[in-house]
């Protein structure tokens, strides 16, 4: 805290990043600008000459630009929908936790969403999908939930960081500017809680219907094709189960950086790292549930063309990745996080990363083999993703690296006012949420 | 009207000339060697090639490949700009400057019979300028199919009324049909009692790809007997 005014804070750690960034953190974002800018240059290259620079050709015409388009939306449902639940259901342990999780929401959603425009053709025409768009189009869907999502997740995130930019605004952080705008005139008067209040309660009932649609949308896009593989009822829950997975992976990655960069063991302690990691392991088993399913009634049902594509996955040419995933998806988070000895952070950390890498392969599964079985005879090759596409998807995850060090250094990652909430109410509103729940004292005789 | 076509395996000697009338016909680019290696060739009529049975009893056929006109067309249904629709004469046609290049109904076609301009599209020295005038040449980044060579409808079309008379069934030939040396590949107008398609879509060998999946292909096979 060296040029910060004001005395110091009670939640000092919180701050840290803020009024004392450090020099390290500029050398990454240089490090990170310079991948971004050669990814830059590469999407041009991509502009000029068309896709053609992909891996991309007939039958396997969607690659890497759609699997990273379903990975990072995958990845983007954590946040919003996490934070909501968590909200909603008044868990008290979901303070220092929410802001982190709303955050990876909104940066990932934006990356996610530009996706698709990567893999346009024609990228300058992308106005038509506004005024020539079809509505019967599963794609005109997603556009339409994605642009709702990312409304609703960034104002969700907004709203409660209010009373925190106004802590930083009457701390004098440079820049005042940016506090003074966006804290909005918060003074933390009663209405003004009680008006924030309201707000957060409606975002957060609001919020959750819009995300479970994203990514029921996005199957959709698979599910409304005959194509063998693609064409299945489960799709939309199935997805949504593997975007919250995968998404879950993607905080508790998040929050043991941060621990260990902003040196914030005394908020995030392991409580919080073994509650969330159980409820990986739980999404990991029901992951695993919908996947058993939708492979064992495709064998059941034994269509040529449904076998072709399931041999291809299991035995063929992309069996690899098949049990890659099986293994990264399920027996290695299952088996680290059911015994209470390696659900320890290093292991929690070892399983969420399996745990995006095999959300990643599941991404890869859905999307080519099906592609590359087409029903009538024709020549296929393998899809082999190009320089570009590899670019690409480098170029989107330094996006979020940078997105959200340039975020951290900025605003507090961890809500500030929740956590002294939490400190001076909360006690007290357990408690007597507490009593409220148990059986009132049967009247005693002697009264009557 | 609706416009069909009937391909006779028993007839077809799977020589290509329709795939290669159809690739001059409509300026369909002519990919490089490394780019065809890919599987970025662009057929507009393929010729599907079939492996049936087993050795010794192994047969090898070839099969000529338009775009089936379904009339539940998978890839309309899908498309989000409407770049692709079918007419109301049952011809699943293409809008080459409204197409933003998503390749969504590519990935919905079963039958695999669109092509992507994965680059400018390119002709052989010398080719580019000998261009058919009635087919535009596609730009980069769009989808492109078989259109049944909708321009020979219009031109056919303008034709008749310019001599005031009706449109007669050899007026409108596409490209594959009238190139076909063996006859093989017949095309008019399926709804119309006097059209030849119309009796030999009603013969007991009349086939279609994929019929089980409802797309109600306009394009029927005539199984070979033998």
């Amino acid at each position: 805290m060296e040029y910060a005014s004001a005395e110091p804070h009670p939640e000092a750690a919180l701050l840290r990043p803020i009024e004392n960034p450090g020099k390290s953190f500029y050398y990454i974002v240089g490090i990170l600008l310079v991948i971004i800018l050669y990814t830059g240059f590469v999407y041009f290259r991509q502009l000029l000459y068309g896709l053609g620079v992909t891996g991309m050709a007939q039958p396997v015409t969607w690659g890497f630009y759609i699997i990273n388009f379903v990975f990072f939306i995958g990845i983007s449902h954590a946040g919003t929908l996490i934070s909501a639940i968590l909200r909603l259901s008044k868990a008290e342990w979901r303070r220092p936790i929410t802001r982190m999780a709303e955050v990876i929401t909104a940066i990932v959603l934006a990356i996610g969403g530009l996706h698709p425009i990567i893999d346009l053709g024609r990228p300058d025409r992308m106005m038509h999908l506004f005024y020539n768009g079809r509505l019967q189009s599963p794609l005109l869907w997603d556009v339409t939930s994605i642009t709702a999502y990312f409304t609703a997740s960034t104002v969700y995130l907004y709203i409660p960081m209010i009373p925190d930019i106004a802590i930083l605004r009457d701390r004098g952080v440079q820049p005042r500017w940016l506090y003074e705008f966006l804290s909005w005139g918060w003074q933390g008067t009663e209405k003004q809680h009680k008006v924030l209040d309201r707000a957060m309660n409606i975002l957060m009932v609001v919020v959750i219907p819009i995300a479970v649609s994203v990514h029921t949308i996005i199957s959709y896009i698979f599910a409304m094709t005959v194509q063998p593989g693609w064409h299945s009822t489960i799709f939309g829950p199935y997805f949504v189960v593997g975007a919250i997975f995968s998404g879950i992976a993607a905080i508790l990655v998040l929050m043991i950086v941060f621990r260990k960069v902003f040196r914030l063991e005394g908020y995030l302690k392991h409580i919080h790292f073994n509650y969330l990691s159980i409820l990986l392991l739980i999404m990991s088993l029901i992951w695993f549930y919908f996947t058993f399913s939708e492979y064992l009634t495709g064998y059941y049902g034994h269509e040529p063309n449904e076998m072709r594509v399931f041999w291809y996955k299991f035995a063929g040419d992309f069996a690899p990745f098949f049990w890659a995933m099986i293994i990264c998806n399920f027996f290695l988070p299952v088996a680290l996080l059911c015994n209470s000895r390696t659900r320890t952070i290093p292991g929690i950390l070892i399983a969420s990363i399996s745990v995006m890498i095999g959300m990643w392969l599941e991404r890869l599964i859905i999307v080519v083999p099906s592609l590359a079985n087409p029903r009538l005879p024709y020549p296929t090759g393998i899809y082999i993703p190009s320089h570009t596409e590899w670019m690409l998807f480098l170029g989107g995850v330094s996006v979020f690296v940078l997105g959200y060090m340039v975020f951290a250094r900025f605003f507090p990652v961890i809500s500030i006012w929740e956590i002294q909430e939490g400190r001076h109410e909360s006690a007290k509103a357990v408690n007597e949420r507490i009593r409220s729940y148990m059986p009132d004292p049967e009247p005693t005789s002697a009264a009557e | 009207m609706k416009w069909g076509m009937v391909i006779d395996l028993q007839k077809c000697t799977g020589c290509g000339e329709c795939a290669a009338a159809c690739k001059l016909e409509n300026n369909v680019a002519i990919v490089a060697h490394k780019e065809s290696e890919m599987g970025r060739t662009m057929l507009w009529m393929d010729m599907l090639t079939i492996y049936e049975g087993e050795y010794p009893r192994l047969r090898v056929r070839q099969i000529p490949r338009p775009c089936m006109h379904c009339d539940h067309p998978p890839c309309t249904k899908v498309c989000p700009v409407r770049a692709t629709y079918i007419n109301e004469e049952g011809i699943v046609a293409q809008i080459y400057p409204q197409c933003i290049g998503c390749r969504y109904c590519m990935a919905a076609c079963p039958y695999t019979v669109k092509s992507f301009n994965w680059y400018k599209p390119s002709f052989p020295p010398g080719m580019a300028r000998t261009t058919n005038p009635d087919v535009s040449v596609r730009p980069v980044g769009v989808v492109e199919k078989c259109t049944f060579c909708i321009h020979r409808l219009q031109i056919a079309r303008e034709q008749a009324k310019s001599e005031a008379r009706d449109l007669r069934e050899n007026d409108y030939q596409p490209a594959c049909g009238a190139s076909c040396p063996t006859g093989a590949i017949v095309f008019g107008d399926l709804e119309n009692a006097n059209h030849q398609v119309n009796r030999l879509a009603h013969n007991p060998r009349a086939t279609k790809l994929l019929e089980d999946l409802g797309t109600e292909p306009k394009v029927i096979y005539l199984k070979e007997v033998d």
